[in-house]
């Protein structure tokens, strides 16, 4: 069957409040056929009851009453199509400052970040913090949506003027792909089909952009890494003494035969079997989900970790970290907090507040060392026991962490390894 | 060599790791079991998780006492299948005994009944994580959730305030006494379950397929003529062939007309269907935020 070979792209969307994200959401599936009769009548019906003029496209993801009471978007939104080259995850964010982990939450995985910026209003704080989040998660792809030009008579050189200015400040951000389109959301300009409106810009619509850019070398293929989530033990008579290490490849190629170490322990081995319900793996590559079979019989349980001899990520207790802080109660110098990396879990304690940036000049400020919700800060930390860390820029699983409260539980930061 | 999953292997990575996160995270987790297609491919997919061991969790389902009786026989011979252990919380044993009320009139349905059953069945098992078939694409309170949903005490969701959920990070810590709902197949559209189902060769309950059956139109949608339903003097029974989109309670599934008899030709409908599968459900109708609200309560 034809449809088996669809790749998967995962995209949100970022900037400020009211800049037409929810609305270039809603274009995007209206335009693409996405929408079904009976949710585009029940958003007529609802547009229609509010006073709205035309149908209110944003009401297709704002879902929440409390979204709907306002007009803004409080929490992600997951809505997903298809064309016959791709099928897209699309997570929409919300732009309000206090909302910014929903942001993070929709964005950390995702491959592409649509930053939407008002034509009328230029770059704003919540564009440059958006635009910096983005360069924080290693988001490969970034596409500056200039949006509302039909607000500003499709003006090439207000197009250009942002433009410029918003590659000035990306130069200082770790972006490796950065793309401009002008756009209105609201009449589909630029969204799915080429604008009339636009004759100056040459590029391609939204969806082309989406539909073609390349998205193959998004996983680390090189360090091998396997963190054990969970080991199946079967107890039963068929398959005495069984020991399957099941989870998921964060990194690298793992083909059966192959010679592995362990750790903590440091013990090696060789893989026996690449098991999956469909049957055995010669090899297996991120993101698979698979279980992993030694020749030896060694003593393995989740938050461990099966690398190879000559390549192994770096064992240590003391963490270089960018921490993006979610909440309202700052973060604590000399605080601790759970850890959560990869599949295991340990204590931590902050050790130093190196500095807080300052979002709009990118400023290290080394003084002011408050760091409070939406705040993002590099700081030093202490673990409880060794983790098996890589940088977050070269791999996104194994140099990722949350901070967890022991006190509420709640994830209160995200953390990625320098 | 070409090291790269198409889009339902990836969706299918995804979903086989948090199942093993929640088997990981929770002392006593149990797969809700609906006998529809979500629940279907949850248990399908928690079957490869842990192969070649049984999975490790018990499958619980709330029975209204209003099911297609094709439910009851496909939900029975897989639980046999797998050695797996069903327990069955009832609507029908709560009302006997006098802790939820009926609803009357023509528009009744058991299904909101089934939020006080499922927390109280949760409640009885000590359960502190229920895993559920709910996919972000059939509603747009769904489109909100997290993998890892926390619950207060009460069973509720606050969705003004949820944890943050970054990369494959999934915070499955709590106080005593709550619990979390988790969505393994979040993902997943509807033609991405029917077309790995396809794949998959999985068996589905016959309702999924065009047959004859006896139906009535309510509000524009095709209700199974049953005894469960009252019927308004205007509402004329007439046979056709229809098939079920969502399976769920009697009194609130709408049937579709349809001639598809096999999974490939649900695929063509499905793939150019113009109204969205909740569409024929009942519950959803009644206001615009009816699924905020029941979700807020506890409902799945
Ligand atoms: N004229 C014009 N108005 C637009 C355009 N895009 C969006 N709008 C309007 O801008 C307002 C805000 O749009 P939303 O899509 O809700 O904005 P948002 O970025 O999702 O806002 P938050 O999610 O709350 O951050 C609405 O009234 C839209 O109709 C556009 O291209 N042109
Ligand atoms: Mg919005």
């Amino acid at each position: 069957m034809d449809f088996q070979n669809n790749e998967l792209l995962r995209f949100s969307t970022a900037g400020s409040v009211d800049d037409g994200k929810s609305t270039l959401i809603g274009r995007l599936l209206y335009d693409s056929k996405s929408i079904f009769e009976d949710q585009y009548d029940a958003i007529k019906t609802t547009s229609e009851r509010r006073g709205e003029e035309n149908v209110n496209l944003a009401l297709l993801t704002d879902g929440l009453k409390a979204e709907r009471e306002q007009g803004i978007t409080i929490d992600v939104a997951y809505r997903y199509f298809s064309t016959p080259k791709r099928k897209f995850i699309i997570a929409d964010t919300p732009g309000h400052i206090q909302y910014t982990r929903n942001m993070v939450t929709g964005a950390s995985t995702a491959n592409v970040a649509l930053i939407l910026i008002d034509a009328r209003n230029g770059i704003v704080e919540q564009t440059r913090r958006h635009a910096f989040i983005a360069s924080l998660l290693q988001i490969p792809h970034l596409v500056v949506c200039i949006n509302k030009m039909d607000l500003v008579d499709y003006s090439e050189e207000v197009y250009n003027r942002i433009k410029d200015e918003f590659s000035e400040f990306s130069y200082k951000l770790d972006v490796r792909d950065v793309h401009f389109i002008p756009m209105s959301a609201l009449n589909g300009d630029n969204v799915v089909d080429k604008s009339k409106n636009m004759e100056w810009y040459g590029g391609g619509s939204l969806l082309y952009f989406l539909e073609n850019v390349h998205i193959g070398s998004d996983h680390n293929l090189i360090d091998c890494r396997f963190p054990v989530q969970y080991v199946v033990r079967p107890y039963s008579d068929e398959y005495h003494d069984y020991r399957g290490y099941a989870g998921r490849i964060a990194g690298g190629v793992f083909k059966k035969g192959d010679k592995v170490m362990l750790l903590p322990s440091g013990f090696t081995s060789k893989i026996d079997k690449i098991v999956t319900y469909d049957g055995e793996l010669e090899e297996a590559y991120p993101p698979m989900s698979v279980t992993l079979l030694l020749e030896d019989d060694l003593d393995l349980s989740r938050g461990d970790m099966i690398v190879r001899e000559n390549n192994h990520p770096t064992i240590t207790q003391d963490l270089e970290v960018m921490v993006c802080w979610f909440n309202d109660r700052p973060l604590q110098l000399r605080g601790k907090y759970a850890l959560m990396h990869t599949t295991q879990e340990a204590r931590c304690v902050i050790k130093e507040i190196r500095y807080k940036l300052n979002i709009n000049t990118l400023h290290r400020d080394e003084e002011d060392k408050k760091i409070g919700m939406n705040d993002i800060a590099r700081v030093v930390i202490r673990t409880t026991k060794p983790l098996f860390t890589d940088s977050y820029r070269r791999n996104r699983i194994t140099g990722s962490l949350l901070f967890v409260d022991e006190g509420t539980n709640e994830t209160v930061g995200a953390g990625m390894i320098i | 060599m070409n090291y790269h999953l198409n889009h339902l292997r990836e969706l299918e990575a995804e979903s086989i790791f948090v199942l093993r996160e929640v088997a990981a995270q929770f002392e006593r987790p149990v797969l809700l079991f609906s006998g529809g297609k979500d629940s279907i491919l949850v248990t399908h997919l928690a079957m490869k998780a842990f192969h070649p061991a049984k999975i490790p969790f018990p499958l619980l389902h709330i029975d209204t006492g209003h099911n297609f009786p094709e439910t009851i026989a496909y939900r029975d011979s897989l639980v046999e299948k797998l050695g797996a252990k069903l327990i069955v919380g009832s609507v029908q044993e709560a009302i006997d005994k006098g802790m939820v009320v009926e609803e009357k009139g023509y528009n009744a349905s058991r299904n909101f009944l089934q939020t006080a059953v499922l927390l109280e069945s949760l409640e009885n098992g000590k359960f502190d994580a229920a895993m559920g078939g709910a996919r972000r694409d059939e509603e747009k309170a769904r489109a909100k959730e997290r993998f890892f949903s926390h619950r207060d005490e009460f069973g509720q969701w606050d969705p003004k305030n949820q944890r943050p959920e970054l990369w494959n990070l999934f915070n499955g810590k709590k106080h005593y006494g709550e619990h979390f709902r988790v969505f393994p197949i979040s993902n997943w559209t509807e033609l991405d379950v029917w077309q790995y189902l396809a794949i998959e060769e999985v068996e589905l309950p016959s309702l999924y397929f065009a047959h004859r059956r006896k139906v009535f139109m309510r509000d524009g949608i095709y209700l199974a003529d049953s005894e469960f339903i009252p019927k308004r003097p205007e509402e004329e029974v007439e046979e056709r062939m229809v098939r079920c989109r969502t399976i769920g309670d009697v009194t609130c599934t709408g049937v579709w007309p349809s001639e598809a008899q096999s999974i490939e030709d649900i695929i063509k409908e499905v793939s150019t269907a113009r109204q969205t599968e909740r569409g024929g459900r009942a519950d959803d109708k009644r206001t615009e935020t009816a699924m905020e609200d029941r979700k807020k309560q506890g409902y799945f």
